[in-house]
């Protein structure tokens, strides 16, 4: 007798492999059947019925037929602030943890701060926006509190993307750079930055993403009305942003088509945060394809 | 810089000899001045980090703790009566609810999350997992308030239907919505984890005869534990500090949720629907602040477990 003959014991430790293969594929299909469908049916409820003017009306409080205009130029205007605040501090922080940091205790310290930080929950940061903006410096709700309080939670994660960026370009390009005099910042300027730069602008696109859906920290800082006005540049009016406007609609708002404002509005909300997560990275994947990487 | 020291070159060259090793002089000071300032200025970056955490504790902690000057902690921390009029500050029945809410959710997400992790790790071709990567960052991406409108426009009928309750609010209708958000985060760093284990094992396993369940179940998961256990507890930080998804399904009445569809509150959803109406100088505003101070320590604790356990696995 071999050693390969089929036993009770093996037929079904093969019957049970099987089984369970079967089992994880049909799991990973219901997942993402179910992925798809909440896609289909975030975007197919509001996309049909979207006119233009829509994404450019004021808001209405009584009569049907409200746009969204105000609301969708803030979430842009306040996006944009805080990427203004937090990039240059977020990539900066990521750099030196990548590449100045020693490997000591001040350092340990440095990373708890990091990762406590990105542990923080957003309506803390709301809470936080509120007490400064609205009680220390008395200004209200404003556009400039929910775009600053913005950027302080983009902080963390913008950090991170960068230090894993720089990380992962090679030791020897920069010794190359090292090795023909180049100072440690001209090396990071001129070698490091543009190999990881593709890295880089994903992770902004991931963030910048996540702050365009973000509401708990706008619903605190920026409020639940708006100035009135479109292209309202002004830092100190009131800035609600297109997620809160989707809260807004779905709980207290009283007009009549609040249900196909909140479905428009969440399928112009998924629509852009995709348009940001693809369109961005598009133009960095065609180059590298074209690079042949 | 170059067009003059070009002129002067044609009339005296020693001269401009001197003025080009003057100019790469100073390009070269130059260069070290940014050298220096730089590493100041990534140095300043890393610590406005550390000052926006350091704000963070200081403004809640500070607003947090005048709350026991005007309640006893143990009110607190034990009554289950929140009634803010009647300056009754009991936020037992919060915690617990975000407590099992959490637990909830991880019953849920757990093994559908390890289970895509494995599929994605270890059974799926490479076609397959090049197309299942990319869809879960695409649910990272929809943001939260999108989850807690589907929740309350599709979840909430269905649950109704099913269930023949009268609202479908409670644990179990935010229990679902979040095991959702939390599925791509779980799965990932477990799928990373999966990966990192190395080949040798498995090839170990199967050259003793083990058929490919056994070799994920006694060897892989055994060995990828503490990378899988750190992706639940990432995920649970982001299920403790939910809060627009959870505050549209669970119904947002201050009690204990004793049933699935009990109507009830967690930490987070009362925070966000009572802050923008209270007084800033109030024990209500106090006891809110001091439950964002809770939240805030729970996800330092979960924080913490995490580098434990990365440490530990370092060690090994």
């Amino acid at each position: 007798m071999t050693g390969f003959t089929r036993t009770r014991y093996t037929a079904r430790a093969q019957r049970r492999n099987k089984i369970a293969t079967i089992g994880f594929y049909t799991l990973g299909a219901l997942v993402m059947l179910l992925i798809f469908w909440l896609l289909f049916t975030i975007l197919s409820k509001g996309l049909p019925a979207l006119r233009p003017d829509f994404l450019i009306k004021q808001p209405e409080e009584i009569d049907p037929g409200g746009g969204i205009g105000p609301v969708l130029f803030n979430s842009f205007y306040i996006l944009f602030i805080s990427l203004l605040i937090s990039i240059p501090i977020g990539v900066g922080a990521g750099i030196y943890m990548a590449e100045y940091a020693p490997d000591n205790r001040f350092t340990g310290a440095l990373r708890i701060c990091v990762e406590s930080l990105s542990s923080v929950p957003s309506i803390v940061f709301g809470m936080l926006g509120l007490a400064i903006f609205a009680e220390y410096f008395n200004i209200g709700l404003t556009i400039l509190g929910g775009g600053v309080s913005l950027a302080l939670l983009n902080l963390p994660m913008l950090a991170r993307v960068t230090e894993e960026a720089v990380r992962a370009v090679p030791g020897d390009i920069r010794e190359a750079g090292y090795a023909l005099g180049m100072t440690k910042f001209h090396v990071i300027r001129k070698v490091v930055l543009p190999v990881a730069m593709s890295a880089i602008v994903t992770g902004i696109c991931l963030v910048a993403g996540r702050a365009f859906g973000e509401s708990a920290v706008i619903i605190l800082t920026a409020g639940l009305s708006t100035s009135g006005e479109m292209w309202d540049f002004n830092l100190f009016s009131p800035g609600e942003t297109l997620a809160v406007h989707l809260w807004y609609v779905q709980s207290e708002a009283i007009v009549e088509d609040a249900r196909q404002i909140a479905d428009k509005s969440a399928a112009v909300l998924v629509f852009v945060v995709l348009l940001i997560n693809f369109i961005f990275r598009f133009p960095l994947w065609l180059g590298n394809r074209r690079k042949g990487r | 810089m170059g067009a003059p020291v070009q002129s002067l070159a044609s009339k005296t060259p020693k001269r401009a000899a001197q003025m080009q090793s003057s100019v790469n002089e100073k390009r070269h000071r130059r260069h070290l001045l940014g050298n220096k300032l730089s590493r100041f200025y990534f140095l300043f970056s890393i610590l406005a980090l550390c000052f926006v955490l350091g704000l963070v504790v200081v403004f809640i902690g500070k607003t947090a703790l005048l709350l026991f000057a005007h309640v006893s902690p143990a009110e607190f921390f034990l009554s289950f009566n929140w009634t803010p009029e009647e300056d009754a500050f009991g936020a037992a029945a919060f915690i617990v609810n975000t407590l099992s809410l959490t637990a909830l959710t991880l019953l849920i997400a757990v093994p559908v999350s390890v289970g895509m992790a494995v599929l994605c790790a270890e059974i799926a071709p490479k076609w397959l997992k090049s197309f299942i990567r990319p869809v879960l960052d695409l649910l990272v991406g929809i943001p939260s308030i999108v989850y807690g409108y589907l929740g309350l426009t599709v979840l909430l009928p269905f649950l109704r239907r099913v269930s023949g309750e009268g609202l479908g609010d409670g644990l179990l209708a935010a229990a679902l919505v979040l095991a959702l958000m939390v599925l791509p985060t779980i799965c990932r760093i477990s799928d990373d984890a999966i990966i990192a284990v190395p080949r040798k094992y498995r090839d170990a396993a199967y050259a003793l005869g083990s058929t490919r369940l056994q070799v994920i179940m006694r060897v892989v998961l055994p060995a990828a534990k503490r990378g899988i256990i750190s992706a639940i507890i990432l995920g649970m930080t982001r299920a403790v500090g939910e809060t627009m998804a959870v505050v549209m399904v669970i119904g947002n009445t201050p009690q204990l949720a004793k049933t699935l569809f009990t109507p009830s509150s967690v930490l987070t959803s009362n925070i966000v629907m009572q802050i923008s109406n209270v007084e800033f100088d109030s024990s209500w505003n106090y006891a809110l602040h001091m439950m964002a101070f809770l939240l805030l320590l729970i996800s330092f604790v979960l924080i913490f477990v995490i580098r434990v356990l990365g440490r530990k696995r370092g060690d090994a």
